[in-house]
């Protein structure tokens, strides 16, 4: 039995029988549906976690020191939490500490942030981000500007109310109008915008272009920084390699500057892109071992009841069968026939799977602010195991048809 | 002697009902040469469809030996039998047996599926053997959407299309009206013509009469076996 013709005489099976097919299909259909659609999901996580998140939020070979750690995916306890709240803040000697006694070439910024409102150009904004940076900041963000440029090391010093706005606020605080030279108004002070940064886009959802940018040691520090005290800050090494030398040397310098004996954990934190990953790594290290077996499962069921499918198409085409060995097919045609038609019908089953999976991950992507990108690999795996799940289900039914006397199965009605 | 196409001897075929034995074959001996045309007849339960079944390769005898062509075939394992039939024997059912799904022409193409031809040729020799039977114009319908006559009349295609040695055919118009009888008759006689062994089973005296030879079965054995003279197809 030529392998075409026993494939096509699947699909004119399924094709007659749309909605018996479509119940039989129906668990590798799910199966696999959802092998895509987690993988697609988890891939995207995977690649915006590492490209976006972690280098946008944190920045390309940069730490920051801080009280505790700010990205916490994994599960904190109340009393990991509660030792957190007791430490001591971090504070502008402990960063000028840093800057003056760090071996490894670096760039710094101290950070206060908060959120307020500001108006400017007749219109007001509330809940804006407003920050407080050092000149380094730009660097370390790697920003670009659309428009004007940077506070210089001399107006940073000088503690001037100057003010580079992010792409959101340039827009809606001053639409269709050139922004540079304008004054915002912060906490009743007058700020002058000195540039704007090109769009950073979305993170979850959330927008990296809503906020005002000021010299750590302008007026806006008073809003920023509570009591004197800083949020983070950032160190930035020109290599990999040299991060990891400076994140060594900042804990004990850190460690030597808050007096800790040995046996004293840090109480402080320093971030860095990777830590902030580790969460994330955990969540789909769970996802990726739970996979299988959530798969496994549905792929065994849907292969049950492709087995269960062939043998009543076997008991219902016997008087057939009599007919193929009548004209000369040999058993192993007749186990041919119904094993390529059970592959057939759970590949198919597998190849929509693959549509919806892709559907279903893009429909996610586009409601959701989870990315999604398909993994090649995983259609693979689809289309092999929708090919194996049929191959296995079939063999049962194909060889009972297989051994039929032809002329039991010719009087067959 | 190569002209003889079937030679059986001391045939016996039984079957188990339950603790029951029934004779169905009680020891036949017979031989066919080519170009004969044969008609088997007999009362009902004599025993002609084991006898056709066996000669079919469709079944195996309980003992006796079956030479086809100068082979045995008698003790054949399966798959031997399945190159048997497609290669030697022609079959045509009395209930037609073709695939429901399948047009004429994939009707007739597949005893050369499983012969292995290419496509191509199939479909030439396909095309061929439905001419032959008159069915030239009707090679993409559906059984359903012939008539009986002509549903039979794409079987003996069917049955051609390989060249067998032997054209055996089961109450071939046991399900057919009379008119669409003769029809059918009129094909097999226009095959035999044309150099083509034939063995027909019916219990009807004007279908026997187009045989040149009567074989008579009745209980398992055969009663008479008597030469004639062949009707003259109209
Ligand atoms: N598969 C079978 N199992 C049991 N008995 C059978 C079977 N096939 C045929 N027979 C018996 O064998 C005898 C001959 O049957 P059959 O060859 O069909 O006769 P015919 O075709 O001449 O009517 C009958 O008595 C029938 O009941
Ligand atoms: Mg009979």
């Amino acid at each position: 039995m030529p392998f075409v013709e026993a494939v096509r005489m699947a699909l004119t099976t399924l094709w007659t029988q749309k909605l018996k097919s479509f119940f039989s299909l129906l668990g590798v259909l799910i199966g696999v549906t959802f092998l895509i659609a987690v993988v697609s999901i988890v891939q995207g996580m995977n690649v915006y976690m590492e490209n976006e998140f972690a280098n946008r939020l944190v920045g390309l070979n940069t730490f920051q020191v801080r009280r505790m750690p700010n990205f916490n995916m994994g599960n904190i306890t109340d009393e990991m939490w509660r030792e957190w709240l007791r430490r001591p803040r971090i504070n502008y000697g402990d960063a000028s500490f840093i800057q003056a006694k760090l071996e490894t070439p670096a760039i710094f910024s101290r950070s206060c942030d908060d959120r307020t409102q500001i108006v400017a150009n007749g219109k007001s904004a509330k809940d804006i981000r407003i920050e407080v940076v050092d000149p380094g900041y730009f660097t370390i963000k790697n920003y670009d500007f659309s428009a004007g440029r940077p506070f210089t090391a001399q107006e940073a010093r000088a503690g001037l109310p100057v003010a580079v706005i992010g792409n959101d606020v340039a827009e809606k605080m001053f639409p269709g109008i050139d922004p540079i030279g304008k004054s915002i108004a912060i906490g009743g002070l007058p700020y002058r915008v000195l540039g704007v940064t090109t769009k950073q886009g979305t993170l979850f959802g959330m927008s990296l272009d809503a906020f005002i940018l000021a010299p750590f040691d302008s007026p806006l520090k008073r809003i920023a920084c509570r009591l004197g005290y800083m949020d983070e800050f950032h160190v930035q090494t020109p290599s990999v390699n040299q991060m990891n030398q400076a994140v060594g040397e900042t804990e004990g310098l850190m460690r030597i500057r808050r007096q800790l004996r040995p046996a004293q954990d840090n109480n402080f934190a320093i971030q860095t892109a990777e830590g902030a990953l580790s969460g994330w790594k955990k969540i789909s290290g769970v996802l990726f071992a739970a996979l299988p077996g959530l798969v496994a499962i549905s792929l065994v069921v849907g292969g049950i009841v492709i087995m269960n499918i062939m043998l009543m198409a076997v008991s219902e085409r016997t008087r057939e069968i009599g007919i193929r060995k009548a004209l000369g097919a040999k058993r192993r045609d007749i186990l041919a026939q119904f094993v390529i038609e059970s592959a057939t019908i759970s590949t198919v089953g597998a190849a929509i799977g693959i549509v919806l999976g892709i559907g279903l991950a893009f429909v996610v992507k586009a409601t959701t602010p989870l990315p999604a990108a398909v993994a090649p690999w995983s259609i693979g795996v689809g289309v092999f195991l929708g090919i194996f799940v049929g191959m296995v289900a079939g063999v049962y039914p194909a060889s009972r048809a297989s051994k039929l006397d032809p002329i039991t199965a010719l009087r067959a009605e | 002697m190569t002209d003889v196409v079937i030679q059986i001897v001391n045939l016996t075929r039984e079957y188990l009902m339950g603790a029951e034995r029934v004779q169905a074959l009680r020891g036949v001996s017979l031989e066919i040469r080519r170009n004969e045309y044969v008609a088997i007849m007999g009362p009902s339960g004599s025993g002609k469809s084991t006898m056709m079944n066996l000669l079919g390769c469709l079944d195996t005898p309980s003992t006796g030996e079956y030479w086809l062509n100068g082979q045995e075939v008698s003790r054949m394992p399966d798959d031997a039998l399945a190159r048997v039939r497609n290669k030697e024997i022609g079959f045509v059912f009395q209930t037609f047996n073709l695939l429901p799904r399948a047009s004429a022409l994939q009707n007739v193409e597949l005893p050369l599926v499983y012969a292995g031809t290419s496509a191509r040729e199939r479909r030439d020799r396909s095309r061929h053997a439905l001419e032959r039977v008159g069915l030239g114009n009707r090679m993409d319908h559906r059984p359903n959407e012939l008539s009986g006559g002509q549903r039979q009349r794409v079987a003996i295609a069917r049955a051609l299309v390989n060249e067998p040695s032997i054209l055996l055919a089961d109450e071939p118009t046991g399900n057919l009206d009379s008119a669409t009888s003769a029809d059918v008759m009129r094909v097999f006689d226009l095959l035999h013509r044309q150099g083509q062994t034939i063995v027909v089973v019916t219990h009807e005296a004007d279908i026997a009469a187009h045989a040149e030879r009567v074989v008579t079965l009745r209980d398992g054995r055969i009663a008479s076996d008597a030469r004639q003279e062949k009707v003259q197809a109209a």
